[in-house]
C-alpha cells in the first residue's frame, strides 16, 4: 500500500515532481519518447534533462468530443517550458475560453489518476494558472 | 531535367454517402472515366499507383485490377495519412520521369461516411496493475490526459499557435473561413454538402475542439478520384483534341517533416507545406502572385489559415489580413478552395490528393461550369497527412 507510479516515465514524481527529458548529448535535442537516435543530427548518446516547471501556453484547444471513455471538455495545450515545448493538458481551472488563454502562464501540477487492484496509485500531470493569471 | 508530365484523363466521384458502394466499386468508377476522359484504356497504362487509406492491408491496386483489367503492370499501393492521393500521383509522375513508362493510372478512394472522429485509437484497457509500456513508459492511454490525439483539437491548437505568434485569430475569424468555403461549396454538385451557412449557423454548431465547431471540420464522406498521366512525348503522338484537353504538371512535389524544436509535441504542419511550396514555385517557374486558382488543405478552418502563410500566397504572418481583405473568395485576387474545401466538398482521405488536383484541372480546361474561374491559366492543389507528408502540384493550361 501506498507506493505510487507515473503515469508516463518522464514525470519524476518525488518532492518536487518535473518532466525529464531525453537531451542529446550532441545537438540538445530534447525528446520524451524511448530513443533509438536523434531525429535532428542522427545522434546515439542522451543524457537526462530535467525541464522548467514553469511555462507559457503557447497554443491550446478546449475538446469537448472526446474519445470514447475520456472525461470531456478538456484543454489540451503545448506548454513552452523555457525552449522545451511540452504537451499537456490545462487543468485546476474552467475549461473555457475565458480562463484559458494564449500566452498564459502556468505550472507544472500533480495528482492521482486512480489507484489499481494492488493499491498502487498512478499520477498524471497537467498544468495549472499561477495565480495571478 | 526529364520531360513534362501531362495528366490526360482525369475523375472525380461525387463526395458523399454510396451506401451500395464499396471502395472497389468507387475506385472502378473513377478509374473507368479518367481513362475514358483520356480517351486510353488500361492498356495502355505502364503502372498503377493506388490508395485507400483504411483498407490498407487490403491492397487496393490489385482489387482495382480485377475489376477493370489485370494487364501485369506493376502496381504500387501506397498509404501516407491524408496526402496519400498525392502520392499516388506522384509515384506515377516519378515512374514516368524516370522512362520506365510512358503512360500511369493513379487512384485515391475511401469509405468514411458514418466514422466518426479520426485520429481516436482503441482505449487502452485497464490493467489490474499499472504496468508501464509503449515509448513513454506510460500506465494508461494518454489521449485526453497528455493533450489530445483527435484531429479537430490538434488541428485547433496548430491554429491557435498562429495566432498566439502573429496575433489577430478569433473564434470569429476562423469561422468566416468556413463561412467562405461552405458559400463556394453551393456551385459545386460534386460535394458531398452544399448548403451555404451563415456565421451564426457555424458558431452556433456543436463545439467540437475550440475554437472548431461541426461546420468547421472536414466532412466524413466517401469518394475516388483517379488521373491518368501521360509523358510529354506520347502525348505528341495523340489526337488533337486529347492535346487540348491535357494540362500540364509543372510542379510536382512531396516533402515530410524536418526537425524542429515541438515538433514531435505538435505536428508542425507548417515547414514542409512552406518547404514543398518553394520547391514547387521553382520547377514551374511561377509564384504564388500567379496563381489564378489554390485548392488546399483545409481539413479544419484552423488549418486553412496557415497555409495561406505556408504556401506564401500573402507576406509571412499577415495570413489574416490577408483573408479579411477578401482575396480568398472566389472573387478575390487568389481564390482558394472554390470547390467548397474539404469542410463542406468532404474529405475521402484517399481520394482528396487527387480530387484537389480534379478541381484545378477542371478550371483550365474551361470545363468548370458556374463556379468556373474565368481565364484560369495556372492553379495549385496541396494536401497535408500528418505524420506528416506535404504534396503540392502546380497544374498549367494546355497551350494546343
Amino acid at each position: 500500500m501506498g507506493t505510487s507510479v507515473p503515469m508516463v516515465e518522464y514525470l519524476e514524481l518525488g518532492e518536487s515532481p518535473r518532466l525529464v527529458a531525453n537531451e542529446c548529448t550532441s545537438c540538445g535535442a530534447r525528446y520524451f519518447d524511448r530513443r533509438n537516435a536523434c531525429a535532428n543530427c542522427g545522434g546515439l548518446e542522451f543524457v537526462k534533462a530535467p525541464v522548467a516547471t514553469e511555462g507559457e501556453v503557447r497554443a491550446f484547444t478546449i475538446v469537448n468530443w472526446a474519445a470514447p471513455g475520456i472525461p470531456a471538455p478538456y484543454v489540451a495545450a503545448v506548454v513552452d517550458c523555457d525552449g522545451t515545448s511540452v504537451k499537456a493538458n490545462v487543468v485546476n481551472t474552467p475549461p473555457d475560453a475565458e480562463h484559458v488563454h494564449l500566452g498564459m502562464k502556468v505550472r507544472l501540477a500533480t495528482f492521482p489518476i486512480g489507484t489499481d487492484t494492488v493499491g498502487t496509485e498512478a499520477i498524471g500531470f497537467g498544468f495549472e494558472p499561477v495565480e495571478g493569471e | 531535367m526529364a520531360d513534362d508530365v501531362w495528366i490526360l484523363g482525369i475523375h472525380m466521384t461525387k463526395f458523399g454517402k454510396h451506401p451500395d458502394l464499396d471502395p472497389v466499386d468507387l475506385a472502378s468508377e473513377a478509374a473507368l472515366a479518367a481513362l475514358a476522359d483520356g480517351g486510353v484504356t488500361m492498356k495502355d497504362m505502364g503502372v498503377l499507383a493506388a490508395g485507400n487509406l483504411m483498407g490498407a492491408a487490403a491492397g487496393i491496386g490489385q482489387q482495382l485490377q480485377k475489376q477493370i483489367g489485370q494487364t501485369g503492370i506493376p502496381v504500387f499501393n501506397v498509404a501516407n495519412a491524408c496526402a496519400t492521393g498525392a502520392t499516388a500521383l506522384r509515384t506515377v509522375i516519378m515512374a514516368i520521369k524516370a522512362g520506365e513508362c510512358d503512360m500511369g493510372l493513379a487512384v485515391g478512394v475511401e469509405k468514411l461516411s458514418g466514422a466518426g472522429m479520426l485520429g481516436v485509437g482503441a482505449p487502452k484497457a485497464a490493467a489490474d496493475e499499472w504496468t508501464p509500456g509503449g515509448r513513454y513508459g506510460a500506465v494508461t492511454g494518454l489521449d485526453g490526459r497528455v493533450g489530445t490525439d483527435i484531429m479537430p483539437g490538434v488541428f485547433a491548437q496548430i491554429g491557435m499557435e498562429y495566432g498566439h505568434r502573429y496575433g489577430g485569430t478569433s473564434f470569429e475569424l476562423f469561422a468566416r473561413i468556413a463561412e467562405k468555403n461552405h458559400a463556394h461549396s453551393t456551385l459545386n454538385p460534386l460535394a458531398a454538402y452544399t448548403k451555404k451557412m451563415t456565421l451564426e449557423q457555424i458558431m452556433g454548431e456543436p463545439m467540437i475542439a475550440y475554437p472548431n465547431t461541426r461546420a468547421m471540420c472536414s466532412a466524413n464522406c466517401d469518394g475516388a478520384a483517379a488521373a491518368v498521366l501521360v509523358s510529354d512525348a506520347k502525348l505528341k503522338t495523340l489526337s488533337l483534341e486529347q492535346r487540348r484537353r491535357a494540362v500540364k504538371v509543372v510542379a510536382s512535389v512531396l516533402t515530410s517533416d524536418p526537425w524542429e524544436e515541438a515538433c514531435q509535441i505538435l505536428p508542425n504542419v507548417n515547414t514542409l507545406t512552406r518547404n514543398a511550396a518553394t520547391i514547387a514555385y521553382e520547377q514551374a517557374g511561377v509564384g504564388p502572385e500567379d496563381l489564378d486558382l489554390v485548392e488546399l488543405h483545409d481539413c479544419f478552418a484552423t488549418a486553412e489559415l496557415v497555409h495561406y502563410d505556408n504556401l506564401m500566397l500573402c507576406a509571412e504572418g499577415g495570413a489574416v489580413d490577408f483573408f479579411q481583405s477578401g482575396a480568398t473568395w472566389r472573387d478575390g485576387s487568389t481564390p482558394v478552395n472554390v470547390s467548397g474545401g474539404l469542410e463542406s466538398k468532404g474529405h475521402p482521405i484517399a481520394a482528396t490528393g487527387i480530387a484537389n488536383v480534379w478541381e484545378v484541372a477542371h478550371h483550365l480546361r474551361g470545363e468548370a461550369g458556374d463556379r468556373q474561374i474565368e481565364g484560369a491559366k495556372v492553379g495549385l492543389a496541396h494536401v497535408i497527412g500528418l505524420g506528416s507528408a506535404c504534396g503540392v502540384h502546380i497544374l498549367e493550361k494546355s497551350a494546343a
